[in-house]
Parts: structure tokens; sequence; C-alpha cells
């Protein structure tokens, strides 16, 4: 098992730079999980830590060694691809071994690898069909037994599950976490699904277009996002922003309404979770509503901030019935405030 | 498009009755040819129906001296001349451009499009066209009567290399990516992964290629003196003005039946890898 360190890591196609110098420690045994909107240098960063893209500046160190220069097969990784790339012309057990049989390990340690890993992944029965002939969630768990059989210092998946459908991903994320708990691999996980990244990692690192907006536990990341793009990537439905100005305490919106709340001076950005408002005749946020989505076990009411066109969201627990054309009040208590520099973007309060 | 017209059923069949004759009847012509004595193919009506003369002339043919009041090879060993060339040249063929596709495919060296650009241009200059500088430089290698010099000169191909380097590029980059992890180097990569996932794509190119060398018959004409050296397609044509008689059409069309066998036994033995090589895609 391995600590890993990216110290300032950048990588250029050509004359464009797609990363722009990422940081980061990741401990032993914790998953991590970059994510980040498709484009954002999310891949290219696992395959640099893989050794399949080169290093255009900075260091990845794994455990106690640097690894920039060694080939991938030396940096005791292993990687699961988002099409599997399993061999389609080796068995299941053919391609658990392959790795280990170049490596040179005896016969009798290579089949007990694969058949423990076989168990762990209930794929016991499966081992001597060819990947044409498993599903899609079949495949993924051979991809993971592949990465298991190595016994790595680092797992590192590439949206392992985007292939899935909806209720096997789910089912899968699970399994992960639970694999990934019991062996206490150190993981770093690609993917492009916030509920995914939420749900799975020890810690999220947030990419945008090549920089690391935030890197930190699901929950600071959500009550606590750094910057407006973490703020609205993370949670659903998505933050509201408004543009709003600080005065003595209170956050003046668009429409002169004042919510009680921040300090100092200026023009801010003011956040609001959908789920954090609520409902409350008197309250300072008024919201003309527009149209309804009942989802059940709760209502999502669309509208405008009376008196502006910004468009809002509010999310209210239960079944409501609310007239379109209605305007309702909403208080935001203090702790549900984001505000952020409305020229940099970045978290003041 | 399944319809059900019994006359267009009826014309369609015999349609393709006339067109199974039409090919079939020489070759049945040149059977019947082979099962009878040398006087009984000189005398008209020409013999419909089998005679009784196979084997002898299929031992004639086969293990004697060739024609009467001619010093050629015996057949088998014209058979073998053949088969080592149409061998030589499928195999040296899918050889050589697995490697070159290869190369071009998966590695980054310099004047990598130069090198891809010189190979499509020989697509252009076929044995025929450089039949001359191609004769020169073979014979100043000291390769006339030469295996060697039969088969090399056909080798290098432009078409096969370019078939592999599509069979190569519909294989996902992960596929290398996850070799790389695994810690296959090049060679093991290109043995382990790209030839079993090329297989039948060279089973079919096997095929096209053995005919294509069985059926050389200009340039071992060139460059083959010494009749030990002689293929059997050549030879066919030497045997009809060879003696100074009137051809022995027994002999002669044993031989045809001789020539054609190999390359029939090829594509009917290979016939569903070859046809799965030309149609499959899943990769
Ligand atoms: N081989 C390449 N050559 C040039 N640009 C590339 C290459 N690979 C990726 N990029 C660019 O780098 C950026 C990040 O890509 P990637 O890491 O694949 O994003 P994602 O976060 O969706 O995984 C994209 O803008 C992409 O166009
Ligand atoms: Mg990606």
């Amino acid at each position: 098992m391995a600590k890993i360190r990216l110290d300032n890591l950048r990588k250029s196609y050509g004359g464009t730079e797609v990363l722009h110098g990422v940081s980061g420690e990741i401990e032993d045994g914790e998953l991590v999980v970059i994510v980040g909107p498709s484009g954002c240098g999310k891949s290219t960063l696992l395959r640099m830590i893989a050794g399949l893209e080169t290093v255009t500046a900075g260091e990845i160190h794994i455990g106690e060694r640097m690894v920039n220069g060694l080939e991938p097969a030396r940096r005791d990784i292993a990687m699961v691809f988002q099409n599997y790339a399993l061999y389609p012309h080796m068995t299941v057990r053919q391609n658990m071994a392959y790795g280990l049989k170049i490596r040179g390990l005896p016969k009798e340690e290579i089949n007990r690898r694969v058949e423990e890993a076989a168990d762990i992944l209930e794929l016991r029965e499966y081992l001597e069909r060819k990947p044409r002939q498993l599903s899609g969630g079949q495949r993924q768990r051979v991809a993971m037994g592949r990465a298991i059989v190595r016994d790595p210092q680092v797992f590192l998946f590439d949206e392992p599950l985007s292939n899935l459908d909806a209720k096997l991903r789910v089912q899968m994320r699970l399994e992960i976490r639970k694999l990934q708990k019991r062996l206490g691999v150190t993981s770093i996980y690609v993917t492009h699904d916030q509920v995914e990244a939420m749900t799975l990692g020890d810690r999220l690192m947030v990419l945008n277009g090549g920089y690391v907006e935030q890197f930190g536990t699901p929950i600071e990341v959500y009550e606590r996002p750094q910057t407006v793009f973490v703020a609205g990537f993370i949670g659903s439905p998505a933050m509201n922003f408004l543009p709003a100005e600080l005065s003595d305490g209170h956050v003046v919106l668009g429409n002169g309404a004042r919510v009680p709340g921040g300090a100092g001076e200026g023009e801010v950005t003011l956040g609001l979770r959908p789920e954090h408002l609520v409902a409350d005749e008197d309250g300072p946020v008024r919201v003309r509503v527009a149209l309804m989505e009942q989802l059940g076990a709760n209502t999502l009411i669309h509208g405008v901030l009376e008196g502006t066109d910004q468009e809002m969201v509010v999310s209210l627990h239960g079944i409501r019935d609310i007239a379109e054309g209605e305007v309702m009040g909403f208080s935001a208590p203090q702790d549900a405030l984001h505000l952020f520099d409305r020229r940099s973007g970045r978290r003041i309060n | 498009m399944v319809e059900n017209r019994p006359w267009l059923a009826f014309f369609t069949h015999v349609v393709l009755l006339i067109g199974i004759a039409i090919i079939a009847l020489p070759i049945w012509i040149t059977f019947v040819a082979a099962t009878h004595d040398e006087i009984r193919m000189t005398q008209v009506p020409l013999p419909l129906l089998p005679g009784d003369q196979f084997w002898v002339n299929l031992k004639a043919t086969l293990f004697g001296r060739g024609l009467s009041g001619t010093e050629t090879a015996p057949v088998w060993l014209m058979m073998l001349n053949s088969l080592v060339m149409a061998l030589g040249i499928a195999l040296g063929k899918i050889a050589i451009s697995l490697l070159s596709a290869f190369a071009i495919v998966y590695f980054r060296f310099p004047f990598r499009m130069g090198f891809f650009w010189m190979i499509f241009i020989t697509l252009m200059l076929p044995v025929e066209v450089r039949i001359v500088p191609t004769f020169e430089v073979v014979a100043q290698l000291g390769l006339l009567n030469s295996y060697a010099g039969l088969t090399i000169p056909l080798i290098a191909s432009a078409t096969a290399t370019f078939m592999f380097r599509q069979v190569f590029l519909t294989i996902p980059d992960e596929m290398l990516e996850s070799a790389r992890i695994d810690g296959a180097g090049p060679m093991r990569f290109f043995f382990d992964i790209l030839l079993p996932l090329s297989r039948t794509n060279i089973a079919a190119l096997f095929v096209i290629l053995f005919i294509y060398g069985w059926n050389q018959y200009l340039w071992p004409l060139l460059i083959t003196t010494d009749s030990d050296m002689t293929t059997i397609v050549m030879s066919i044509k030497q045997m009809l003005e060879a003696a100074e008689q009137s051809p022995q059409w027994n002999i002669i069309m044993m031989t045809a039946l001789l020539a054609m066998l190999p390359p029939v036994l090829v594509v009917v033995l290979m016939q569903k890898l070859f046809v799965k090589g030309l149609t499959e895609t899943e990769k």
C-alpha cells in the first residue's frame, strides 16, 4: 500500500496546456475521486499517474518512489478502463493471469490468485468463458479481477461504470466501494458523475479546465464549496446563484430584498441550495412560481426571483400543491448562504 | 427479400445451372481427357465420357520424364516447386505486411509518414511493370534458378500492409495500454494480442495470396532456365509447344488437373476462416 503525491503536475499537447499544475496527496488506503465535466483533464491526469502519458512538468510519487520515468508495468499499479479492454481471444482466466504470467510467477501461484479473485467477484463459473460470452456487468467484474490479481499498490479507475445501465451502476458502485475498503488499496477513481463521486469517495478532487477547484471530503465539498464552479457542479438540483451586494450584515438581492447574513461590503454572488430554502410566508426570498415538478419524495418549484428575471429552483419535502403564478416566500438560514466574490468566483464566507 | 413466385424460382435456377455448366464443362472435358489414352485423344469425335486410363495417366504424369521426346522434370517436382513458391510468397507477404503495419500503426519513428507513402507507391509497381530491372537485380544477386529468386521479388506487398493497418486501427488503444500495464513489451503485444486478433484476416489473406503465388506465370518463366526449377503453371504452356508431334492431351490435361488441385484444397479447407476474415467486424 502506498501514498501518492502529485507535485505541480502539468501536461501539454503540442502547444496547448490541458493540466495547469495539479498538486495533492492521497493517503494510504484512501479512495480519491477525480470529478469534473467532460474534457477537464481527468483521464489525462489518471493516465499520467498510470504512466500511459508522459509528464510535461511536475512529479508523481507512489510510495517512496518518484515514478515519472517508469513504465506502467513497473509502477505497481492496476487500471480498470471504461470499455474494460479485456483481451477478446483469451478466456476470463487467461485475461486475469496474463500480467502475472509475464511477471514470471509460478503456475500454482497464478492459479491461486486468479481463483481467489474469482471467488471475491463471484466469477468462478465463468473462468473458462471468453469475454464476449459475458454480460456487461460480468465483464466489468473481470476487469476488476484483472486488477486485483496483480495485488498492486494503487488501483486506477477511469469511468469504469459508465457503460452499464443505471441499476447495475448503483450496484457495482457499492461493490467497488466494499472491495476497496476490504482490500485497503489506495485508489483513484475518475468520473464525471457527481452522485458517483459523492457516494464513492473518501475525498473528491474537483477538476475544471485543468485546474483543481477543490480537494476535500464529500461533505466539505457540499457544505463549503470553495468556488462558484464547485458549488454549481456538486449537488442536484444545482445551486441557485443570484447577483447580490453586501451591506451592514445583510445580503441585498437584485430586487432589493435583504437576507440577514454575511459581513463586509461589495458585490458578491449568493449561492442558495434548492433544498436549503425554507418555506416562510414572511421570508425575504420571494419566488414567482412558473412550473412544478412532483417527484413524490419532494417537489421542485421552478420560478424567478420576484421583480427580476433571475431563475430559481426550490426543493420542498413531500407533495405540495401550488398554483402557477403564485408568489411564495422563503427564508434562508445563515449557514445555508454561500457567498462568492463576484469577480474571482472564490468563496468569501 | 423473400418472394414466392414459382416462375421466378424456376428462371433463377435455370440461369444458375447454365452458369455452372459454362464453368464446369471445360473442367469436365479436362477430366475426361485425362482418363483416355493418347491415341483416343487424337480421334474425332472427342470423348465426352471418362475412360479407364486415369491411374495410368496419373502415374505417367507425376513420375514420368515428361512428354515423350522431351526431357522435362517430373510433374511432382514441378508441383513441389509451385508449392514452395506459393507458400513462400503467401507466408512472406503476410509476415512482412504484419510487421510493417505494426510499425506504422504502433510506433512513432522519424519519417513514419514518408515510409507509409513509400509503401503506398509500390501499389503502382507490380512485378510486370518493373520486370526488367527486377530481373537485373535478381540476376546480379545470383538468384536465378533458386527459390529465393522465385519468391522474394514478389513478397513486398502494399495491399496486405494496408489491410493489416486497417485491422490494427480497429483494435482499441486501451488494448495496448492494458498490455503495457500487464508488462507486455512490443513484440509480446504483437504475438500475444495482435496476431490472435488478426487470425481470421491472416487466413483470408493467405488464401488469396496462395492462389496469387501458385498462378504466377511470367516471373518464373523469366528467371528459371533449369528444368528442375520449373513450376507447374508455366509447364503446361511449355508442354503444348514442346514436342514436334501433336500434343499428348492426356498428359497435358492431367497436369492441368493437378495444377488446379492445391488452390481448390486451400479454398475448401480455409473457407470458414476466409469468410469470417472478410466479414467479421467484432473485435
Ligand atoms: N492525445 C491528445 N492530443 C491532444 N489533446 C488531447 C489528447 N488527449 C486529450 N486531449 C485534450 O485534453 C483535454 C482533457 O482530456 P481528457 O483528460 O480526456 O478529459 P476528460 O476529463 O473528459 O477525461 C481535452 O480538451 C482533450 O481534447
Ligand atoms: Mg475521460
